[in-house]
């Protein structure tokens, strides 16, 4: 969720009166924003840099609102201050309109094929007679950064760049070229540099050095030229020197370069309608017809086709009702891109609404509660188990390489575990197959409790299977350890009768459960014994080997048991 | 027992007087140590009410180590005094004394002695009076008979000072007669025996008292874990709604069901490195129904079913991807896909199981975590009727006041955060997020379209957490937890108000 920083008297001016905190934080819940903070840049500073820092620092009232991931109309001061101004009815919706330069004439970007391989898509326009002051400057600015983090996923989606329109002359050219043929001063810099040399002094820069794998290890870069082969920038990178805006700039041109069209389209408009307020300009609008009877039977609500239209309205979503039946027509503007379904319009008219004025109702729904059988075994076991004086533990699911192979005593290679490509610590490098591992570490980080240990598990593991849509399935296992002084076979071999009991399987050979001996490099030699259930084999037994029981850092003798539940269902 | 000899001799006592003895004096008359009488008393308490002891403390006046010498032998400015002849001495000889040096300074301030500084042979002492009066020693004789009275508070507290004197807090008992007092003491017995049940001779033992004050001893037994025991109760509450459990144990999902089948577009953050497990192996899903994945593919990148889509170009190369799953609505997006397969009824679905996250970890974040939700699915089901369910779920936990606050979420429209108010906090917290599953999600399902599903979830260990006052969730789950807190969790009742937590969440 992005989080937006306002000056806090600077937000109360621009609606028009003062609130207390309180007051505020209630307004953001009603209308799905959250006052995350109430701070000062020198607050902020002081804390991440320490208070000698700060000591210049400005002390104006900051605050930091969460704004919800789909809604780019709220990044900004502009956006922020009308949405709220529409919704408590000091505003009137705003209807945008594009409107032609005074010579008739719109510029145009020609967009080259070379783009295709690279970066294919770019939008672009004009916003003529602004006005900027400093903080309409700075808020400008934050957008672009705000919308490069977010919708523009850091610029590999799409990228702003924004040009003082009276430095350059169209029509612009949207190209790409070999990174030695790209030469220019960029911002901010004295000099010129090819991309190529652009892209080493970028390396260390703390900013910029994010972006450049972007299009690094492409044979063309993105680059715009002017009618007179000024560059304007080289997408996503950097702009260049000589088009940059400054606060006494009077029309921006703003070109958005893409892999992905609908949303440089989104970045193009919001950028446009959130300044527009500071010029005279336009952009394209779409509409939705529906019916009030939807609205009232999605939202649990009972109000006439007027009222909901008058609902919508404040929601900046300008509503008629066309008498039509109950038909609404809904101007969407440019603004509101995450409208994209009549669900959309309803979940709007709902917060205009007012959550919590809705009645609350009880569904009628009629139906028979089941239990997952499998998870119905599990409960019944558990409780169970816990009776015969075993303790349960609840470990991960996910662990490394070494625990479930080099630990135990086995290769990987024989376990079926499945790998995780991008784990970030060895914690995260396979799901276990196994439950053994965790309760022996659940054991060594309870040495000091007195013996003997006597733990239970019952979980899934994940094991490799090629019948399986995905390749892979769970399987629910029951895994006990004894650990004391002696061994304890006997304590496990005891818990493996009643467990056997518990589950109505006789001792027999062939026709009930009965265990042999086996061999097992996680166990001690001819302390390991297979468990068979009607002659199918669901787990083991035994004592575990010394050199396992060193793995896990322990010092005392160990017995465990583990098997497969799913057969006793 | 303490010896019979002197608990004989103590009941005897206490049965002359009426009223009591003090157990000091009896330590005195009877020239024994006190803590041999108060052995007695402790075992004549252990046979019931023979004898009722109270504890008094009373603060006594005790002489010093120095205070008994001087007691004994005089003060040292006597001793000075005494051993100073006639024709006088030398003051380096009365240096060389053991009282000299402190006994000469007060006899001189008591203008007892002079010394004659101009003597022929060095300084000479000689007395100036001829008879002194000892009152220090006098005053201490009186404190060691006992006798306090005569001397005055002042006259005490000078005596402290010079380290002579010593308040002391001396502990005895007041000791009378109980109620089932007798001079004979018959002895007791610890339990009741068989042979005493078989030869009725309890009916004549006297049995002695249970401390009721000491704990019992812990009975050998197996602990639920925590956490597991939160479930079983949320369970329960699904259950007791009606709703069934959903098959959860698939921890591994394609990303189709993960995330396009609940139309969250393939470049959302959430499908990020930084936020998702994906596996290498097995890497990628093999098998997804065919003309779904067409409908899903189409709602994606054209629109359709009433909506224009998130139009960009739909790889289904992303959605093969396999992942560790997110969140458990991709099970239930598989289940209301079979649900559409037949013909539609109205189900109600649970499920509480593990998610996983490649976050950043910290004291309330961990890779995996559990995921309660639940699922209601039937023809016109309201934002009305969503907010009703939430309030009988939550009424199960012991929370009645909720608000519902907009929010955003790809897959419901509307989506709200669920909030309670806390009444130990004093303020709203959010206890759950819920929401209306969009079109794009249900319609390519192939669900009718006027059949409604509405959702709702939570994680698990936050409210156990809360329960239990646990602060850092690796204390609750994982191998590093304390075994101790497992054997030491009681029950959990969620809507119990008994507990000492003020609510669960």
């Amino acid at each position: 969720m992005p989080t937006v920083g306002v000056k806090r008297d600077l937000l109360f001016k621009a609606l028009g009166r003062t609130y207390t905190d309180e007051e505020f934080d209630e307004l953001c819940f009603e209308f799905g924003l959250e006052l995350d903070e109430i701070t000062s840049e020198k607050e902020i500073i002081s804390r991440e840099q320490g208070d000698s820092k700060a000591s210049g620092a400005s002390d104006i009232i900051l605050y930091k609102i969460d704004v919800p991931a789909n809604r780019y109309d709220l990044l900004c001061l502009e956006g922020l201050v009308r949405g709220l101004k529409v919704f408590k009815n000091k505003l009137e919706a705003p209807r945008y309109r594009r409107v032609s330069p005074a010579n008739g004439e719109p510029q145009r970007l020609i967009i080259t094929k070379e783009t295709a391989a690279v970066r294919p898509y770019a939008v672009a326009a004009v916003l003529r007679n602004i006005t900027f002051t400093q903080e309409r400057y700075d808020s400008f600015i934050e957008l672009q950064e705000k919308l490069h983090q977010n919708i523009c996923r850091k610029r590999s989606l799409v990228a702003i760049g924004t040009h003082d329109l009276d430095t350059i002359s169209g029509p612009f050219t949207y190209t790409a070229k070999p990174p030695g043929d790209i030469c220019f001063k960029p911002l901010n810099q004295t000099k010129e540099y090819t991309a190529t040399q652009l892209m080493s002094l970028y390396k260390t820069d703390s900013h910029l050095r994010h972006y450049l794998h972007i299009i690094e290890d492409k044979p063309a870069y993105p680059v715009i030229y002017d009618s007179n082969g000024v560059v304007l920038s080289m997408p996503p990178i950097i702009n260049g020197d000589h088009s940059k805006i400054a606060l006494k700039t009077k029309n921006v041109f703003i070109e958005c370069t893409a892999t992905d069209l609908t949303k440089a389209k989104t970045v193009l408009d919001m950028m446009v309608t959130m300044f527009s307020e500071y010029c005279f300009f336009s952009a394209l609008i779409t509409w939705f017809k529906l019916s009030s009877e939807f609205i009232n039977r999605k939202v649990g609500i009972n109000e006439s086709t007027e009222k909901i239209a008058q609902l919508l309205t404040r929601m900046c979503l300008l509503s008629q009702v066309t008498g039509v039946g109950d038909e609404i027509e809904v101007e969407i503007p440019p603004t509101r891109s995450d409208v994209i379904h009549a669900c959309d319009i309803m979940e709007d008219a709902a917060m205009a609404y007012g959550f919590n004025n809705i009645p609350r109702t009880t569904p009628r729904t009629y139906t028979v509660a089941n239990q997952f059988p499998l998870n119905k075994l599990t409960e019944l076991l558990r409780q169970d188990l816990a009776a015969a004086g075993f303790t349960e533990a609840l470990n991960f699911a996910l662990c490394s390489q070494e625990d479930i192979a080099d630990k135990l005593g086995k290769k990987i290679a024989d376990t079926r575990a499945v790998h995780i490509s991008n784990p970030k610590t060895a914690e995260f490098q396979v799901a276990r197959t196994t439950l053994l591992p965790g309760l022996l570490k659940t054991v060594a980080a309870n040495r000091k409790m007195p013996l003997p240990l006597k733990l239970f598990e019952i979980s899934d593991v994940v094991l490799k299977d090629e019948t399986k849509d995905v390749g892979a399935r769970n399987s629910r296992r029951f895994c006990a350890v004894y650990y004391n002084k002696s061994p304890g076979f006997e304590v496990i071999h005891g818990l493996l009768d009643r467990t056997m009991q518990l589950l109505e399987v006789k001792s027999a050979r062939g026709t009930g459960y009965h265990i042999q001996a086996a061999d097992d490099s996680t166990f001690f030699p001819g302390r390991c014994a297979e468990i068979f259930v009607s002659g199918k084999s669901v787990g083991r037994l035994g004592v575990l080997h010394p050199d396992v029981i060193n793995r896990f850092e322990l010092t005392m003798p160990c017995s465990a048991l583990e098997m497969d539940l799913e057969p006793f269902l | 027992m303490a010896d019979t000899g002197v608990v004989e001799t103590l009941l005897q006592r206490i049965e002359k007087v009426d009223d009591g003895v003090d157990s000091l004096e009896v330590a005195s008359s009877l020239g024994v140590d006190h803590q041999v009488i108060v052995g007695a008393v402790k075992s004549l308490q252990a046979l019931g009410d023979v004898i009722s002891a109270e504890l008094r403390s009373s603060k006594r006046w005790e002489l010093t180590e120095e205070g008994t010498e001087i007691a004994e032998q005089g003060s040292h400015e006597a001793r000075v005094f005494s051993s100073i002849p006639l024709e006088g001495l030398g003051q380096s000889e009365l240096m060389k004394l053991s009282f000299g040096k402190i006994g000469f300074s007060k006899a001189m301030s008591n203008k007892w002695i002079r010394v004659d500084k101009a003597h022929e042979g060095g300084p000479r002492i000689f007395r100036t009076v001829e008879k002194i009066e000892d009152q220090v020693r006098e005053k201490l004789l009186l404190v060691k008979k006992g006798d306090m009275t005569q001397l005055e508070e002042k006259e005490k507290n000078e005596l402290k000072k010079r380290k002579l004197l010593s308040e002391v807090t001396v502990k005895s008992y007041w000791i009378s007669k109980g109620n089932s007092f007798s001079t004979t003491v018959t002895k007791q017995e610890a339990e009741l025996t068989p042979e005493m049940i078989a030869n009725g001779s309890w009916k004549e033992k006297k049995f002695k008292p249970y401390n009721f004050e000491a704990l019992g001893v812990a009975p050998d037994c197996g602990h639920l874990h925590p956490l597991m025991k939160v479930r079983t109760q949320f369970r329960q509450i699904f259950l007791e709604m009606g709703f069934t459990e959903m098959p959860t144990n698939n921890f591994i999902e394609s990303s189709f069901w993960n995330f396009d089948s609940l139309f969250q577009p393939q470049q959302h953050p959430a499908r990020d490195q930084h936020d998702t497990f994906f596996l290498s192996d097995p890497a990628l899903a093999h098998e997804f129904p065919q003309d779904y994945l067409e409908r899903v593919k189409k709602v994606h990148s054209e629109g359709g079913f009433g909506s224009q889509g998130y139009k960009y170009d739909w790889k289904i190369e992303e959605a093969q991807k396999n992942i560790l799953r997110t969140h458990t609505t991709a099970v239930s997006a598989r289940m209301l896909y079979k649900l559409a397969q037949q013909k539609f009824t109205p189900v109600k679905y649970f499920s509480i199981d593990r998610v996983f996250r490649n976050e950043t970890l910290d004291a309330t974040h961990l890779a995996e975590f559990h995921q309660i939700e639940g699922v209601v699915a039937d023809y016109g089901l309201t934002l009305g009727d969503l907010m009703g369910i939430l309030h009988q779920f939550f009424t199960k936990l012991g929370i009645t006041k909720l608000r519902f606050k907009p929010a955003y979420n790809p897959y419901t429209e509307p989506s709200m955060e669920v909030f309670s108010y806390h009444e130990g906090l004093k303020k709203w917290v959010e206890v759950g997020n819920s929401g209306v599953f969009r079109p794009e999600m249900l319609l390519p399902m192939g669900l009718p379209e006027d059949v409604s599903v509405i959702a709702w979830g939570l994680s698990l260990e936050r409210p156990t957490m809360i329960k239990y006052g646990i602060n850092n969730i690796r204390e609750l789950v994982g191998h590093k937890v304390n075994l101790q807190m497992v054997y030491d969790s009681p029950i959990c009742r969620l809507d119990s108000k008994s507990v000492h937590q003020v609510g669960v969440l």
